[in-house]
């Protein structure tokens, strides 16, 4: 009764819970951002770890933190990429 | 050994020199001796909110220059005993002062003083770096603002970063009559976001305005609202329990009743 009350006098959600839903997606952004020093640091260790199996050009390696659509297509999520041009597999792997 | 508490927010006029002027009164009004340091250098305010903008002489930046001593600079407020204000240089800028200068004038001052409380400038560029290096403690101002909050946001991780723990928070202009109406987010949601601790709420009161006017901080005013949310952030300060009042809370009629008669709320 209640809820069937709430649905007929409703006439738009309140500024207050938008304000807090845009809030909350704008930080998940935000709070990945990760600072130059951070990045630099991570990428020597995913190195130093894909190297141990693969031999990769380093020169040419990219890392870097972008953008892309999430799963269901309806938000903007950061994402890792990495290209990693392999020069050999390391022997021995098998 | 005293306690060095900064006070920041990211978004600049959310509070944080009223917040400042307010706390530093209030704990000299609990006997505690305090000092304030602006560190709003080019933008000087603190003390016009503390109405000692007449008496200053030496500033900051003469003092981690070494063109005076440190007791020289400070400025004893006659109104509340054991007060102090240091203010910022007007005409010079953000860089003539260290993160490193502000630690060993902070670790000074705390050989002296109970409590020391540094009004950061807003942003997160030198100024903010040099008004956090002394503390150990932080209060975190907000409103209950999209932007506001996020920028709060942005200052918690960097305080963080900067081995500053737990900050804690404190949402000022809360305005109960658009909370009440679902147009203004609650204490529970801001909270709910940040995920820190809470150290109090401000409402938004025209007594913050008239107390600036006339360079007296509302903390003294027993009849302001706001000045009683001071007083009890004070409170939480020196560890008391203070529960927290719920200003969204309707009117009942008896309240409103006694109001109307002038009896003071219970
Ligand atoms: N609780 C409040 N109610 C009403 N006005 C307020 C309140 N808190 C701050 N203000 C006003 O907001 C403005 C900005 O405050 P200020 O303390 O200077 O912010 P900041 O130092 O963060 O820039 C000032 O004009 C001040 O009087
Ligand atoms: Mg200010």
């Amino acid at each position: 009764m209640m809820d069937l009350l709430k649905l007929l006098t409703r006439k738009k959600e309140n500024s207050k819970d938008v304000a807090k839903e845009r809030l909350k997606l704008v930080l998940i952004h935000d709070r990945s951002t990760f600072s130059p020093q951070f990045l630099e640091m991570m990428k020597s260790e995913i190195i130093q770890v894909i190297r141990k199996y693969l031999d990769v050009e380093e020169e040419l390696l990219d890392i870097q933190l972008t953008k892309t659509t999430s799963e269901d297509g309806e938000r903007i999520v950061p994402a890792l990429v990495a290209n990693i041009p392999i020069r050999a597999m390391r022997s021995g792997n098998r | 050994m005293g306690e060095v508490i900064v006070i920041t927010s990211g978004k600049g006029g959310v509070g944080k020199t009223t917040t400042t002027a307010n706390l530093g009164v209030g704990l000299a009004l609990q006997g505690k001796k305090t000092v304030l340091i602006d560190t709003d250098i080019g933008l000087r305010n603190l003390d016009v909110v503390m109405g000692l903008e007449n008496r200053i002489v030496y500033d900051l930046v003469d003092v981690v220059e070494g063109s005076c001593r440190v007791k020289q600079a400070l400025i004893k407020d006659k109104r509340y005993d054991g007060l102090h204000l240091l203010p910022a240089a007007q005409t010079r800028d953000k860089n003539a002062v260290t993160p490193e200068q502000m630690e060993k004038l902070c670790d000074e001052l705390k050989e002296e003083f109970d409590y020391v409380i540094i009004d950061c400038p807003a942003g997160i560029e030198q100024g903010f770096k040099n008004a956090i290096a002394g503390a150990s403690r932080a209060f975190v101002v907000t409103t209950p603002e999209v932007s506001a909050v996020r920028d709060a946001d942005r200052i918690i991780g960097l305080l963080e970063a900067n081995d500053i723990r737990n900050p804690r928070l404190i949402v000022n202009r809360l305005r109960p009559d658009m909370v009440r109406r679902g147009d203004m987010m609650t204490i529970d949601d801001i909270i709910d976001i940040l995920a820190i601790e809470l150290i109090g709420v401000i409402p938004d009161d025209e007594n913050i305005i008239v107390s600036t006017n006339r360079g007296e901080p509302a903390v003294a005013d027993a009849k302001s609202a706001a000045g009683l949310a001071y007083r009890n952030i004070t409170r939480r300060i020196l560890g008391e329990d203070v529960p927290f009042v719920d200003l969204t809370a309707q009117e009942n009629i008896l309240t409103k009743m006694k109001k109307l008669f002038g009896f003071k709320p219970a």
